[in-house]
């Protein structure tokens, strides 16, 4: 790399960074999203009756088997084709987010049945209605326990908000290929830059995530085991 | 707002569905050997063969894929090595799915009990012989479930690859899409194929957990 | 020369010294038993001897080769030490023949239907013929006690080490180990056993060694040691020991 490459590189880090800051906008739409619509697909699938519980477990199956690329595509260029306004950053907003929400929901199922039905039983026992007995009891612990597992879907969808770039959100890694459109030279120290942005990023977030795990730690009540490892 | 449908769309997405499915293949294969190469080294490995494995584990998990595509692809070849988009393809999805691998291997071969490797070494065995005949066909098992989840998410992760030129099932769905501005249908089309797969590979990957099943030795989900 | 020599043994684990000097010997053919009270070092002691644990300082001969030298091909030596472990450690994932058949494929090189034959022979003697298709999940504890008896036997051990070969298991199933290891006895084969079973240790063993925070505090024939012995605190042990546990087994 030339002296001129470099200058180059150093000066397109701020507009990689700006484009950071997009990413970490969708990550927060995303993650709300996943996890409001989460929770609910995972109560429907524990305490509703059969048609609807079966409804749930059929969008959790649909958004786990569809890869996010056709999912962006399916919502941004899909709606647009039946003239629904849509700006690529909520399409993929609303993609990455009902996909999270799947995954979430097989977090909060799995941390949901660990608590167990005594729990239930108990709240139950001592006059509370279902929905308070899920608000007050079973959701406290079950959120506790999900916290493991949810920090790797956290680290997952960060990374994805990348794929954004494909319908045309210009986040960071859009803004890397224009610098690389410019200088092909400048491909794999810009790539390894947004690499580095991403690591810092996961780490920042697996130790703020440790950092509430420990906060709302109970003596004596340890996840085992809840959700899946990937 | 109608809905249109061609069955000549099928035979083109066809074509792109068996790319899908080597790359798949190919990538998952090269993630296999290398990710219990990794795992080995993680967990029996010393100073620098331990570090390297790790920071290996630790770049690839922490990065995106499509990051990791792009500098395979465009990166080495701004410094003069030139990859065919395929072999690019395979080669970076290869490298991070190992790292994953890696990953479910190793709690594999942590969740075998202890005692097993005590006794194989009190008949004479080697730590490699050890390994070889106690602790890998246990961790093997133990590993399908997490490892079929694995499999699931590398046959969706290959639909990036359009974005270097190769025609896949995903790519070919654009390619079709952008010719006819029907892009609900064939995303929709392309969804559902996906999806078919991804019970497909499910059910097998299920019953091949069933063929190898031993009782008594438990899977770690 | 005697078949195995134990000298100055010393181990530490962090801070806690589990063997602090033991020396003995076992001549061929013998049976000796250790007991004593747990975490005195009788389980750190039988890993040491065929190093699955690596003692600190001290030195172990086998048949006049020495075990602790760093030049002795130690894979050697544990294929002729055998070893019955506590909770069993049968390979999950093996038959109860494949688990008997392993070694010797793997380790004496030997062919498949040779190794076959030898293992069924094994199975046989310890009354388990009848099982050799079966996963050691199939089995009850007694049985799998007898299946990794048989894997140790089928060996040709010059010597078996037992850590508390009945303790995993119910008292119901405890009587069919100790049988076979007591027609073992009969057969001439050396022993190290590690037992809380008085009746075993006083009928079989050809002396008792008491151990206690890692040193051997006395050994001596059943009939001495249990009678009368020279050490206060091996009566005490002895007395209430038998109370715990009883003198049957």
């Amino acid at each position: 790399m030339t002296a001129v490459d470099w200058q180059n590189l150093v000066q397109g880090i701020p507009s990689l960074l700006r484009g950071l800051l997009v990413n970490l906008e969708i990550l927060f739409g995303l993650i709300a999203l996943g996890f409001a619509v989460g929770i609910l697909i995972a109560l429907i699938q524990v305490y509703s009756p059969r048609p609807l519980s079966a409804l749930a477990v059929g969008y959790e199956w649909f958004f786990r088997g569809v890869p996010e690329m056709v999912l962006l595509m399916l919502i941004y260029f899909g709606l647009r084709q039946f003239r629904v306004g849509i700006t690529p950053f909520i399409a993929a907003v609303i993609a990455l987010g009902l996909r999270s929400s799947a995954y979430q929901s097989q977090i909060f199922r799995g941390a949901i049945q660990a608590v167990g039905r005594r729990q239930m039983m108990a709240a139950l026992s001592v006059g509370m209605t279902r929905l308070q007995a899920i608000r007050h009891v079973i959701l406290p612990q079950a959120l506790r326990l999900s916290i493991p597992p949810w920090s790797n879907e956290f680290s997952s969808v960060l990374k994805d908000t990348t794929l954004a770039s494909a319908i045309g959100v210009i986040e960071v890694f859009k803004k890397a290929r224009f610098i690389m459109g410019r200088n092909y030279a400048l491909a794999l120290p810009i790539f390894m830059v947004v690499a580095l942005f991403f690591l810092f990023l996961t780490y920042a977030g697996n130790w703020a995530l440790g950092a509430l795990e420990r906060r709302y730690r109970i003596p004596g009540f340890e996840a085992k085991g809840a959700g899946e490892r990937f | 707002m109608e809905l249109i449908f061609r069955w000549e769309w099928l035979p083109q997405l066809g074509k792109g569905l068996v790319l899908t499915v080597e790359l798949t293949a190919a990538c998952i294969s090269i993630g296999a050997v290398l990710g219990l190469i990794l795992a080995i080294a993680r967990l029996y490995g010393r100073n620098v063969v331990y570090w390297l494995a790790s920071a290996y584990v630790q770049f690839f998990r922490g990065t995106p894929l499509l990051v990791q595509l792009f500098m395979v692809h465009f990166g080495l070849a701004g410094w003069g090595i030139r990859l065919s988009p395929l072999f690019s393809g395979i080669i970076a999805m290869g490298l991070n799915t190992a790292a994953y691998q890696a990953e479910y291997f190793r709690g594999a071969i942590q969740a075998v009990k202890r005692g097993q490797a005590l006794a194989a070494l009190s008949l004479g065995m080697t730590r490699w012989q050890t390994i070889r005949y106690v602790i890998l066909p246990q961790a093997l098992r133990l590993v399908l479930p997490a490892w079929s989840t694995e499999l699931v998410y590398m046959l969706k992760y290959t639909s990036i690859v359009y974005l270097i030129g190769l025609p896949d099932l995903m790519g070919i769905g654009r390619t079709i899409a952008s010719h006819n501005f029907r892009f609900f249908e064939i995303y929709a089309v392309v969804a559902l194929i996906y999806l078919a797969l991804v019970l497909l590979i499910t059910f097998a990957l299920r019953y091949v957990e069933a063929r190898i099943r031993v009782p008594g030795l438990g899977t770690v989900r | 020369m005697a078949l195995l020599v134990v000298e100055d043994l010393h181990k530490r684990y962090g801070k806690e010294e589990v063997l602090r000097g033991v020396s003995f010997v076992l001549e061929r053919g013998e049976t000796k038993v250790i007991i004593g009270p747990s975490g005195t070092g009788k389980s750190t002691l039988l890993r040491c001897i065929n190093r699955l644990t690596e003692p600190d300082r001290g030195r172990i001969w086998l048949n006049g080769v020495e075990v602790t030298s760093p030049r002795t091909n130690i894979y050697k030596i544990r294929a002729q030490i055998g070893f019955v472990f506590q909770d069993f450690n049968l390979f999950t994932h093996l038959t109860a023949l494949d688990n008997v058949r392993l070694g010797l494929i793997r380790v004496k090189g030997m062919g498949k239907r040779e190794a076959t034959e030898r293992a069924m022979r094994e199975l046989e003697r310890v009354g388990l013929g009848d099982k050799a298709d079966a996963y050691p999940a199939q089995l009850s504890g007694g049985q799998q006690q007898r299946v990794s008896i048989a894997r140790a036997l089928a060996m040709d051990p010059k010597l078996i080490l037992f850590d508390e070969p009945t303790s995993a298991l119910d008292p119901e199933l405890i009587g069919e180990v100790l049988q076979v290891m007591i027609e073992l006895a009969e057969g001439g084969m050396t022993m190290l056993v590690v037992t809380h079973e008085m009746g075993f240790a006083r009928s079989v063993a050809d002396e008792i060694i008491f151990m206690e925070k890692g040193v051997i505090v006395e050994q001596g024939p059943p009939e001495v040691l249990f009678t009368n012995p020279r050490v206060p605190r091996t009566a005490e042990f002895l007395r209430k020991i038998t109370e715990f546990y009883g003198e049957s087994g």
